[in-house]
Order: structure tokens, then C-alpha cells, then sequence
């Protein structure tokens, strides 16, 4: 029998070493797993559209702003074409924020399973976060389409893509378990994670290119982990060199994020079967 | 070699309750937070006071030996399903501490984790996982989980579109092949069909059988008695006894007698109250207490009354209810009905009626007390008083295990005729 020495399980007020959790998470990797699965397949099957969906949303996006700021603002998109420009950024972007609010909601939408089963409870955020990377590579395929239809073909550095998707859902990650965590405690995060989304869209460089932002203020808007992610994605997709500097001062937010973010739902992790 | 399975030494659990229930408001904390900057936000919070807590669990001690069965039992809010709670690692205790030697299962609700929407395997799959089986092993256990739950024709059907039977079976047949070391079972077998569940209930026996250790909480003081060799009886979050199950089952029995004739001295009640209803009990033919009600057999329902201002030519009927854990409700008995009055009420008395034979079901049920008095409801009190049935050989036939598919037993004369 596995009923080794190993096997001995001590509970008490504190949590264990983080030594001890990285453990228990490896064990639970399945479960990891499935949960992100049946995220997928639950989304999938409800409704009728299915996986178009993950295509539908941003396409949408990509028409409404194309035709307000392409269009009729005449917004810059470093020599490309607008459309193509707002949708390479919008492929990141919509996996983001819908990555963040699942995350953000997993633990309340998962009450009963948290009240009524033990896991290491970090799976939960990290599972919404990943079910969504699906629909990332679903809504890439029109981005090729529209590629092929402009005739720009990717640099060398696409390469780094499977990179900068790893670096984009440890950022959605990082401030999803922010959230998360928050949400047990205070239900009113509910209200505000539509709410910063918006925020968040506006300040990325997404619908606008970053050389817009006057050489000053532009230090800002590098803080923010997604600006480094968005810029980098164009620039692997559609050509160009990645702005060294910036991505890597977004790696190093999106760290400093998901340690940070980490670091607070554990301290919470104890309460949350009691508060939920 | 008997080694310890589980130790604990003196697990308490504290719960805040009160006026911010559980989650707090964003604007509370914000007002805290501008007094001690991140210490709120952090949990690190000036200590809650006294009087906003309770103390769910208070210092238990006990150790379980590998293979033991044994059985937790106490009141609503004793403790149990928090001891349990921590035992599997779903919340952590305030203080003390607990060491788990094996692979821990737990059941604390059946179908955590099913998806309406996914087909009956696909929830196979996850919920194995969610109680953390590894896929592998699901795999080799699929095909004995799907005989073992009889719907094998429904794989592929949506879990929404089952019957709440089916969904049962179907969580019942994928917990049932869970196959840790140490197992933890709250009330949950004391759902499904009768057939079912015994089906089930042997499933935990043969766990014991080969060597693991279970814990299991629950009401059903006859499965407690037929799988348990131990019992812990909790009260108020306290161990106040630790030993064969047997004897904790009629302590508690003895405890719910004793304890059940103060809800009805300070409770909401209806009616003029010209007599009043003060105790309930339950007592032998012979007038002994009567520790436990047993199906089939004879039981008195005494009720003890105050005379407040009831005049000696009123005609008083004492009616008694029985319902069940679902407030269904089985009989309704007023004494007028046999054509029974009391009159010329002394100040004190006992209104007893002894039913020959009690053809309940096992398991628990309520009862209502109901007094008129010249025709108009006096005395109603707002209570349910819990009454326990067990398991006895209603039949004569030496068996002892009844059928629970509902809350009424019958029994008459079955006899064959030959049409030719
Ligand atoms: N999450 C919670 N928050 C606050 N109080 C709780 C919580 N869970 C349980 N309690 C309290 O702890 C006590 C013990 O509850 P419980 O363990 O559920 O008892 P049992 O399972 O024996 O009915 C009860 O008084 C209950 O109100």
C-alpha cells in the first residue's frame, strides 16, 4: 500500500511552507486540469454558436472601433492598418480581461466547492484563467485570415508568442487572485471588476498606439504590465522588433503582480470556507 | 499492529457570527483601513471580540486507530460538520492540532462539482477528480462505477435532464469507489432511495472490512449502530463522551429526552393559552422514560400541561402531530377524535397517549403539540420537537433493518390464491 511515511498530513492554525503548498499543488494537477476543461466545454455547449463566440466578441470590437477611431478619428496605428492594428491588440486584450473576471469570480461562483471539498484553492482562479486561452487561439485564426488579406506576413520574433501568452495569463493570474481573494471578503469587488476592465482597456494601448502618449507621461502607461504584452504581440505578429525594455519591465510587473497576488490569497486562503 | 490513523489534540474552531455575518463591506474595511493602514487588509486586524464569536469546536482530543469505524453524533450545531470540515482540510482550526496518516476522502456532500450541463461520464471524470481520484484510476473504475449506479444507458445524456435519483446514483456510484485510507462521511447516505442506500451503507462497511479507517457522521442512530464500532458524542463543541457506540447512542437519546421539554417553556405559541403545554416525552407502557422510540413498538406521547385559567366544565382535546424532515406531515391525532375530553384540569398534569404500536419508519421526525379547549385552538406552540426512530424488528421476522422509502410501516396478512 502507499500508506508510506510520507504520507502524513499535518493541520494546523497556520498554513504550511510554501514548500509544502507547490507539493500539494503538483497532487491536485489534475484537478487543475479538469476544472479548466469543464470551463471549456460548459462554454462550448450552452450556447448555440459554440467556439464562435471566442471569434464573434473581438471581431465585433475590431468593427465598432475601426469604424469610430479608424475611421472617423483618424487614429495613428504605426503604419498599419487600423483594423488590423486594433484587432492584433485586441486578441490579448479579450483573453485579459475575460481571464481576469473569471478568475476574479471563480471562488464565489465556486462556493460549494470550496465549502465542501479541500483542494489547494489557487487551482480555482488558475483554472478560469487557463480555460481561456482557448478561445485566444480560436480568435488568432481570423487574425491570420485577416493577414493573409493585407498581405503582412509575421517577423522572425513570432517565436516568442507561446512566450508572451505564458507572460499574458500569469498577468491575468497575478490579478485575478488579487481579486479573487478579495471578492470572498468583500462582495462589492463583484461590482468593481467590469468596472476596472474598462479602465484597464483604456489605459493599454490597444484602440491607440503608444506613440500617441507624449514621451513625459509614457513611463506611465509602461507600468502597466499589459502595455508591454499588447506593444510586443503587434510587434511579433505583424513585424518588427519587440521593445526590449518594455516587455521586460512588464515581466517584471507582471512578477511582482502574481508573487504579490499570491503571497495575499494565501494569507486569505484559510478563511475563505468560513466567510464564503 | 495497530497503528494511529488520527490524532487530534485539541482542535477548537471559532466562527465569527453577528452583524457583519461572514463577508464584510468594502466601506467598513475602507473606514478601518484609513485607522491601520494594511493591517485589515491583510487579516492582521485588531483580535474580533468575544461576543461576536462562537466556538463551533472546543478543544477535542481523540485518536483513531487504522480501521477503526467510528461515529460522531451530537445535535444540530454540536460541532460535527465543522470537526469534519477540518479533518479534510476544507477550513483550518483556530487552535490545535491534527496529524492524518493516509489518503483522506471525504464525503461531506454527494455531487460537489457535477455539471448540469456535461453528460453523466463527462461528470464521472470531473467529480472523481474533485475528490481527488487520479484519472487513471477512474478510468479502471469506470465500468464497475457505471454498473454499480444501474443507469449505464444515460452516459451521454446531459446531467441536467436526470431525475434527482439518477443524479444520486450517479454521485453516490463515483463516491463509492473512492478508496482512501481514511474516509469521511457526513449525512449524505441519508439521501436516495431505501435499496440504494443500503447498497450504499454496505459499501462503507466493506471500506471498514478491508482495513480503512472511516469516520461518519450522522442521525441515522440504526446505521450508526450496524457500522460504528466507537462513538464520539459531541455537544456544544465539546467531547462529552468517547466510547462504544452503543452507549453514546443512548446517551444522546437519553440527552435529546432531557433536553426537549425547555423549547416549549420559551417559545412563540398561538391561542388564548388557558392551559399550556410544558414538557414532552416519550415513555414506556409501563411508564418508564423511554430512551428510544423503535419502529413497532409501543410508545407513549406524554405532554405535561399548566392549568392558567381554564374552568373545570371546559372540554379540553390534546392533539399531537408527526411530521418529517421535510415537513411532510404524517398524522394529526386530537384526543377527540376517539371521543376523549378532559375536564376539570388540576394545575398541574400529564396527558399521555400510549399508541400500541409505533409504525414509523427509522430515522427522525418532529412533533407538534396542539391544545383546544371549548372548541377554539388555546395552545400552539411554534416548536418542532424532534423525535428519533430506530430501526427494530417490526416485522418479527429477527430483522432489524427496515425499509425507509418512506416515513410509514405496514404490516398485515399476504396470502396466495390459486385461480385454478
Ligand atoms: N461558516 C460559519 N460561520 C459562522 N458560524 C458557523 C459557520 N459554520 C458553522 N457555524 C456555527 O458553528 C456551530 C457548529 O456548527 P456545525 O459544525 O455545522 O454543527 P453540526 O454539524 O453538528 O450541526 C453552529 O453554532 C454554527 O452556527
Amino acid at each position: 500500500m502507499d500508506s508510506s511515511e510520507a504520507d502524513i498530513t499535518v493541520i494546523g492554525p497556520e498554513s504550511g511552507s510554501v514548500f509544502v503548498e507547490l507539493k500539494e499543488l503538483l497532487r491536485y494537477s489534475e484537478l487543475f486540469y479538469f476544472l479548466a476543461k469543464r470551463d471549456i466545454k460548459v462554454r462550448y455547449k450552452q450556447t448555440v454558436l459554440g467556439g464562435l463566440w471566442a471569434i464573434i466578441q473581438p471581431a465585433f470590437a475590431m468593427i465598432v472601433f475601426s469604424v469610430f477611431f479608424g475611421r472617423m478619428a483618424h487614429m495613428p496605428s504605426d503604419g498599419l492598418p487600423y483594423p488590423l492594428f486594433v484587432y492584433a491588440g485586441l486578441l490579448p486584450w479579450t483573453y485579459f480581461a475575460g481571464a481576469l473576471s473569471s478568475s476574479g469570480e471563480s471562488l464565489v461562483v465556486g462556493s460549494n466547492l470550496i465549502t465542501k471539498v479541500y483542494f489547494p484553492r489557487l487551482i480555482a482562479p488558475a483554472a478560469a484563467a487557463l480555460a481561456g486561452l482557448l478561445d485566444l487561439f480560436v480568435a488568432s485564426f481570423l487574425l491570420a485570415a485577416m493577414m493573409l488579406w493585407y498581405g503582412i506576413y509575421p517577423g522572425p520574433a513570432a517565436f516568442l508568442l507561446p512566450l508572451l501568452a505564458a507572460l499574458l495569463f500569469f498577468c491575468a493570474l497575478g490579478a485575478g487572485l488579487w481579486l479573487a481573494a478579495l471578492n470572498v471578503q468583500y462582495r462589492d469587488i463583484r461590482y468593481v471588476i467590469p468596472f476596472l476592465i474598462q479602465l484597464w482597456l483604456f489605459s493599454s494601448p490597444v484602440i491607440y498606439p503608444a506613440s500617441i502618449i507624449p514621451e513625459g507621461y509614457r513611463f506611465l502607461l509602461e507600468l502597466n504590465p499589459m502595455t508591454g504584452i499588447i506593444k510586443a504581440f503587434r510587434l511579433c505578429l505583424l513585424g518588427g522588433t519587440p521593445d526590449w525594455v518594455s516587455l521586460l519591465v512588464s515581466a517584471a510587473v507582471t512578477f511582482a503582480l502574481l508573487i504579490s497576488g499570491a503571497w495575499y490569497f494565501r494569507r486569505m486562503e484559510r478563511t475563505f470556507a468560513d466567510v464564503i | 499492529m495497530s497503528t494511529t490513523a488520527i490524532k487530534t489534540e485539541g482542535i477548537s474552531k471559532r466562527y465569527r457570527i453577528g452583524a457583519s455575518e461572514g463577508y464584510r463591506t468594502f466601506r467598513e474595511t475602507l473606514t478601518d483601513a484609513v485607522k491601520a493602514p494594511f493591517k485589515r487588509l491583510a487579516g492582521l486586524g485588531h483580535p474580533v471580540p468575544e461576543n461576536e464569536t462562537v466556538w463551533a469546536l472546543n478543544d477535542v482530543s481523540f485518536e483513531v486507530k487504522k480501521g477503526e469505524v467510528l461515529g460522531i453524533i451530537g445535535r444540530n450545531g454540536a460541532g460535527k460538520s465543522t470537526l469534519l470540515k477540518i479533518l479534510s482540510r476544507i477550513t483550518r482550526p483556530t487552535r490545535g492540532r491534527v496529524e492524518l496518516r493516509g489518503r483522506v476522502g471525504s464525503l461531506l456532500e454527494v455531487g460537489t462539482g457535477f455539471h448540469p450541463e456535461l453528460t453523466g461520464h463527462e461528470n464521472i471524470y470531473l467529480y472523481g477528480a474533485v475528490l481527488g481520484m487520479k484519472s487513471w484510476e477512474i478510468s479502471r473504475k469506470f465500468k464497475e462505477i457505471v454498473e454499480f449506479s444501474e443507469i449505464g444507458r444515460f452516459m451521454d445524456t446531459p446531467v441536467k435532464r436526470y431525475s434527482s435519483g439518477m443524479y444520486m446514483r450517479l454521485a453516490f456510484s463515483v463516491a463509492a469507489h473512492l478508496e482512501p485510507e481514511i474516509l469521511l462521511v457526513d449525512e449524505v447516505l441519508a439521501v436516495g432511495d431505501a435499496a440504494f442506500q443500503k447498497k450504499c451503507l454496505g459499501k462503507v462497511g466493506a471500506a471498514a472490512g478491508e482495513g480503512r479507517t472511516v469516520i461518519f457522521v450522522s442521525h441515522n442512530m440504526g446505521a450508526l449502530e450496524t457500522l460504528c464500532h466507537r462513538g464520539i458524542l459531541l455537544e456544544g463543541g465539546c467531547k462529552v463522551f468517547d466510547g462504544g457506540i452503543h452507549e453514546a447512542v443512548s446517551k444522546y437519546l437519553a440527552k435529546s429526552l432531557e433536553t426537549d421539554k425547555s423549547p416549549l417553556e420559551n417559545c412563540r405559541r398561538r391561542g388564548a393559552g388557558k392551559m399550556r403545554a410544558v414538557g414532552f416525552r416519550l415513555e414506556t407502557p409501563g411508564g418508564l422514560p423511554l430512551e428510544a422510540a423503535k419502529s413497532g413498538e409501543p410508545a407513549a406521547f406524554c405532554f405535561d400541561f399548566e392549568n392558567r385559567s381554564c374552568g373545570p366544565e371546559e372540554r379540553v382535546s390534546v392533539s399531537f402531530s408527526v411530521q418529517n424532515e421535510r415537513e411532510f406531515g404524517l398524522f394529526h391525532y386530537y384526543s377527540h377524535f376517539s371521543g376523549v375530553y378532559f375536564t376539570d384540569m388540576p394545575a398541574k398534569s400529564t396527558v399521555r397517549c400510549l399508541l400500541p404500536s409505533l409504525d414509523l419508519a427509522p430515522g427522525n421526525y418532529f412533533v407538534q403539540v396542539c391544545t383546544k379547549v371549548a372548541g377554539e385552538t388555546d395552545d400552539w406552540p411554534q416548536v418542532l420537537l424532534p423525535l428519533n426512530v430506530m430501526g427494530a424488528d417490526f416485522y418479527g421476522t429477527g430483522d432489524p433493518n427496515l425499509s425507509t422509502w418512506g416515513p410509514m410501516l405496514v404490516k398485515g396478512e399476504w396470502s396466495l390464491r390459486r385461480s385454478t
